[in-house]
């Protein structure tokens, strides 16, 4: 099982604890996430789906490449950091 | 008369109430998170966030005194053969919210340039598809800054709610006559110097900031307009400039007394690339003969060295047309309590402030 683990940032509004889910993209990963914490899923991806602007995604190291169809593949054992990408304000 | 005051900043909610003639600030929320829109209806308060990194959000607190966080609008899933849309098919911002008219009734106006509807207190929101549809929206010119267009005006007529007027930055005003279903440009008699001149008597392009109706008399409308100050005696139709707004005729901010059509209020600034006040000082300008003169009302303001600008939201009247409280974008925030003759500001120093509400209680 992949590991998805969310920035603390978001505990300032909803409840966001690492998630292990069975998937084969980022997209999968997320949308298993999402079926449980539905609320979550407009903090991460914009109305379309893609990955909001300022939300980063790194799978084993690496910034995941496809942002609009989140098609990056992951393996069973991977983390999948979700975060917020710096601006600062 | 109003006794509790909303504002709303780049870093948080805050919320005042009057004792013994003070205003003082008793609560604060969402510290740290810019707030883009607040609405008080009754008990209830709406206030829409705009989170750098998580997009923009809406909370609702009831009379229970909980906030609880509902559905944000959203837009629909972009066709394929929308590719050419100049605007996102995503919530930007909601910029501004405003009551329906109708029980559970509420509007938002969004940037990039969508209006949605929502029938149940804010639960859920439909776009006007009908207004995002229309081909003319690609026209719609983005604002400085985000780059998008935006609605930050809904104007209900409050003899019939199916009447609705949007004002948009930057694409003039829109009307709708029954509830949203249609929709089209109304307003006539506008400049825009900054386009060239073959496009500057355009509908389209009238870079209207804000729009203020008189509640008792909705057929006067008041607009603080990129390049001067508007006037409407039709709702918002036809506009005859008014050009004795003194000392400036930039700004962004204006409201409208709620029972007196010939008295309005505005926050003039030095236009346009600067946008500070006139000579360094913050002045209201009020006028009581529907726009034919100008009261520059400056007791309690800053006349020295001060360079704050009131955003479109930023000035608020109370249902008695008596109080009135701006807040800047350096952090001011200044209550009169005699129509804008003298001003105080409460003890603090807040963030930029984007919007201020009153509520009776």
């Amino acid at each position: 099982m992949a590991t998805v683990r969310f920035t603390s940032a978001l505990e300032r509004f909803l409840a966001a604890p690492p998630a292990q889910v069975a998937a084969a993209t980022v997209g999968e990963a997320l949308a298993a996430v999402f079926e449980t914490r539905p609320a979550l899923r407009g903090y991460v991806l914009d109305d379309q789906g893609a990955v909001r602007r300022h939300v980063a995604i790194y799978v084993g190291g690496e910034a995941v490449r496809d942002r609009v169809k989140l098609s990056d593949p992951i393996g069973p054992d991977d983390d999948i950091y979700v975060f917020q990408a710096l601006t600062g304000g | 008369m109003a006794e509790r005051l909303h504002v709303g900043t780049r870093k948080g909610l805050f919320e005042l109430v009057r004792r013994d003639g003070v205003w003082d600030i008793v609560e604060t929320h969402f510290l740290g998170e810019p707030v883009s829109a607040v609405l008080v209806e009754g008990d209830t308060i709406y206030a829409a966030l705009d989170l750098v990194h998580f997009g923009a959000k809406l909370w609702r607190r009831d009379g229970s005194g909980e906030w609880r966080e509902l559905a944000a609008p959203a837009f629909p899933p972009k066709p394929e053969d929308a590719g050419d849309d100049p605007h996102p098919w995503s919530l930007g911002q909601i910029w501004v919210l405003e009551p329906g008219g109708v029980p559970g009734r509420l509007w938002a106006g969004t940037m990039p340039g969508g209006l949605f509807r929502s029938d149940d207190g804010g639960n859920s929101w439909s776009l006007s598809e009908a207004l995002w549809h229309m081909p003319e929206r690609r026209q719609w010119m983005g604002v400085a800054g985000g780059g998008q267009p935006g609605i930050h005006s809904v104007m209900v007529d409050p003899r019939n709610p199916a009447d609705i007027r949007v004002g948009v930055s930057i694409a003039g005003i829109w009307a709708s006559s029954d509830d949203g279903a249609s929709w089209k440009i109304i307003n006539h008699g506008m400049y825009n110097e900054y386009m060239p001149p073959e496009q500057r008597e355009d509908p389209i392009v009238q870079d209207v900031h804000r729009l203020a109706r008189c509640a008792a008399h909705p057929e006067v409308v008041w607009c603080q307009h990129h390049n001067g100050v508007f006037r409407s005696e039709d709702g918002g139709a036809n506009w005859r400039e008014v050009t004795a707004i003194r000392p400036s005729k930039f700004g962004f901010a204006v409201v409208a007394h709620p029972r007196d059509p010939d008295t309005a209020w505005f926050i003039p600034a030095v236009k346009d690339e600067r946008r500070i006040p006139v000579d360094g000082k913050i002045v209201v300008a009020r006028t009581r003969d529907g726009g034919n003169s100008f009261e520059v009302l400056r007791n309690g303001l800053p006349q020295r060295h001060a360079y704050d600008l009131v955003w479109r939201h930023a000035l608020a009247v109370d249902a008695s047309g008596e109080r009135l409280a701006f807040g800047s974008t350096s952090g001011g925030l200044w209550i009169s309590e005699d129509c804008g003759d003298s001003w105080t500001a409460p003890e603090a120093r807040l963030p930029p402030v984007s919007v201020v509400r009153f509520a009776d209680r």
